[in-house]
């Protein structure tokens, strides 16, 4: 099976592609929302090809909707199934969320309940696709702004389940794990605690905006602005755990420039360096 | 023969059409960025866009049937001559009290 | 003791809650009070996400009719046509009948039609790759006999409104000259190096064009027009992908 460098990595942006052919291997591997690969062909698969040749590759769905009650999209998983195959990315990963009601497609990642039902329904799905796919996939914890009285499971709890019941692995998204920290005022360390980290294939940083309620801050993941202090904290406090992980700089809305995103990078970079100095002593 | 009298002109059209259509060997080049306005069209994506938040609700004007607003861009410097049938070319502007469908 | 409530049934509520203005059962949030404000977020990003997604299509038509109008405009068209797939660069292609029947815009009768042009110069951008012929492969002894391939991105455009002329004239740095009455066409495709073109023609090309395009012979298409122009178009942009030379029917 192949996997990410224990490096960084950045999303891909088609207004980059000549900085980053320029400057090739500035980072170990590049980050794609599969969807937007769903064309026949054109520019969007000629640029995917050439980066594909000098760097790992990550691709990261957005479109399954996992948690959606009724059946996945049969024809979405064929497309799937023929991009990765096309590619053969190190990494394929989705989200804990839904996206699609019906022949709908909204085009948000929207939160569900955790529940025996739900829990059932997703492993079903997630057998589906890593059955199609025939490969391990990672699953995402999502960020959220609100929860559900149904709820009879705690987040990592049921992330735990899902793991043990499908062996697919965790996509660690740790600016989602503050962001619904700070939502649901919770203490993101006790979540990190109980995360099953052992399972996690890739981690996921990136920058959110923050909104002020009567009651407090309610954080929303815009993907707009740089990776915040706390996150960064969070995140060395998980390497000191798991050592070197492959890490991705998330960076969607308001895309800067790439040697904004490169000094990013660079950051995630010290602190994978430092901790994997930390860890050769420690050996 | 048919054939042979239609090739004629036709042999010429091609002829003057690929001195026309000259030096056409631009390989492909850095230049995949090119047709960006349409290659970022509809991009899927997992974030949440900016004028999302709760307090700055999307500029949403539009309260059940109860359609106000009219086009206010560049559709008004447009100054469309009548069709070349010599019918009219604008609808009329009673069109915007018109309810709408319910959706 | 909350009441589960069947995955299902959930999601029926929350997706009803999305285009309504309650929220929806069995959400929760630390102050109670604030669930529904909470539950905005998504609302508001189901919205805004999908329209900019629209907008980023139809970028003339948002110009056409103002950020605002259109705003409100696609919020209409989104609840009535969601996209059917999670893949949205194929989303967009009823947008044109949209418009041709949305009373607010019936008196700019031109915008669907430049919705269409920019439609198919979507499509021209995601279209199946296919490597063109060199010209030289047309001098053959019979060159009436031909018929020509092209390349999957091309579309034919036919308006009996101005709309080449007014998808033009919103360019950069386009002046907005005055209008020639309809009809417009156009060769819209993509050349090989990616590069999505947009080339007015005029009705006698765009008839030989559309017969080449069709399959028919070089001779059948020539009879609609002269043909010199039909034909340094697809070699000068190099859309012609394979020349099939069949025996004369």
């Amino acid at each position: 099976m192949p996997h990410l460098p224990r490096s960084t990595g950045l999303g891909f942006k088609p207004e980059h592609f000549s900085d980053i052919m320029a400057r090739q291997g500035a980072v170990a591997f590049f980050e794609v929302h599969a969807e937007n690969y769903m064309g026949d062909g054109g520019a969007p698969h000629a640029m995917l090809a050439a980066l594909r040749e000098n760097h790992a590759l990550s691709i990261h769905g957005v479109g399954l909707s996992i948690g959606s009650a009724g059946g996945l999209d049969p024809e979405h998983l064929a497309r799937l199934r023929r991009l990765i195959a096309r590619y053969e990315p190190a990494s394929f990963s989705e989200h804990l969320a839904w996206s699609s009601h019906g022949a709908a497609w909204l085009n948000d990642l929207l939160p569900l309940p955790y529940t025996d039902e739900t829990l059932t329904t997703i492993c079903a799905h997630i057998d589906q696709v890593q059955n199609a796919l025939g490969r391990r996939m990672l699953l995402e914890n999502p960020a959220t702004y609100v929860s559900f009285d149904s709820s009879t499971w705690a987040e990592t709890d049921f992330l735990t389940e899902l793991v043990r019941r499908t062996g697919c692995g965790l996509l660690l998204d740790i600016n989602n794990v503050f962001i619904s920290a700070t939502n649901h005022r919770f203490d993101p360390l006790a979540y990190l605690a109980a995360f099953p980290l052992e399972a996690v294939g890739e981690i996921h940083l990136a920058g959110h905006d923050t909104e002020e309620l009567p009651s407090g801050p309610l954080l929303i993941d815009t993907h707009g602005a740089p990776v915040a202090d706390p996150v960064w904290t969070l995140y060395a406090q998980v390497l000191a755990r798991t050592g070197p992980l492959p890490t991705l700089i998330e960076w969607d809305t308001d895309v800067p420039d790439f040697p904004t995103l490169l000094a990013e990078a660079a950051r995630a970079a010290r602190l994978l360096g430092s901790d994997a100095k930390n860890h050769s002593h420690a050996a | 023969m048919n054939t042979k009298t239609l090739s004629l002109p036709l042999a010429a059209s091609l002829a003057t059409a690929l001195t026309l259509a000259g030096g056409q060997a631009h390989a492909q080049s850095a230049t995949m960025e090119k047709c960006f306005g349409v290659s970022l069209a509809g991009a899927n994506d997992c974030a949440a866009g900016p004028g999302t938040t709760c307090s700055g609700t999307s500029t949403v004007d539009y309260q059940g049937n109860a359609w106000t607003l009219v086009p206010a861009g560049t559709c008004a410097e447009i100054d469309l001559p009548a069709m070349a049938d010599g019918s009219a070319r604008m609808g009329s502007l009673a069109e915007l009290d018109r309810d709408l469908p319910s959706t | 003791m909350p009441h589960e409530r069947s995955h299902a049934a959930q999601q029926s509520g929350f997706h009803a809650a999305l285009w309504q203005t309650e929220a929806p059962a069995g959400i929760t949030a630390p102050a109670q009070d604030e669930a529904a404000q909470r539950f905005a977020v998504y609302r508001n990003n189901v919205q805004h996400s999908l329209t900019r997604a629209l907008a980023a299509r139809f970028p003339v038509i948002e110009q056409l009719v103002g950020a605002a109008f259109f705003t409100a405009m696609a919020r209409v068209f989104i609840a009535a046509q969601p996209p059917s797939s999670p893949v949205l660069l194929h989303w967009g292609g009823d947008f044109a009948a949209f418009l041709d029947q949305f009373p607010p815009v019936a008196h700019l009768p031109f915008l669907g039609d430049v919705a269409l042009l920019e439609y198919a110069r979507g499509r021209a951008c995601h279209a199946a790759d296919a490597a063109p012929v060199a010209g030289e492969a047309l001098h053959v002894p019979d060159p009436a006999a031909l018929r020509l391939i092209l390349h999957p991105s091309v579309t034919l455009f036919a308006s009996q409104h101005p709309a080449v002329q007014i998808w033009q004239s919103h360019l950069p740095q386009a002046s907005r000259a005055a209008l020639n009455a309809g009809p417009d066409h156009a060769l819209i495709a993509r050349e090989p190096d990616f590069t999505v073109i947009v080339v007015p023609t005029d009705q006698g090309t765009h008839a030989v064009l559309t017969a080449l395009a069709e399959g028919q012979t070089l001779r059948q298409a020539a009879s609609q027009a002269d043909p010199t122009t039909a034909l340094t178009l697809l070699l000068r942009h190099q859309l012609v992908t394979q020349i099939q030379t069949g025996a004369t029917p």
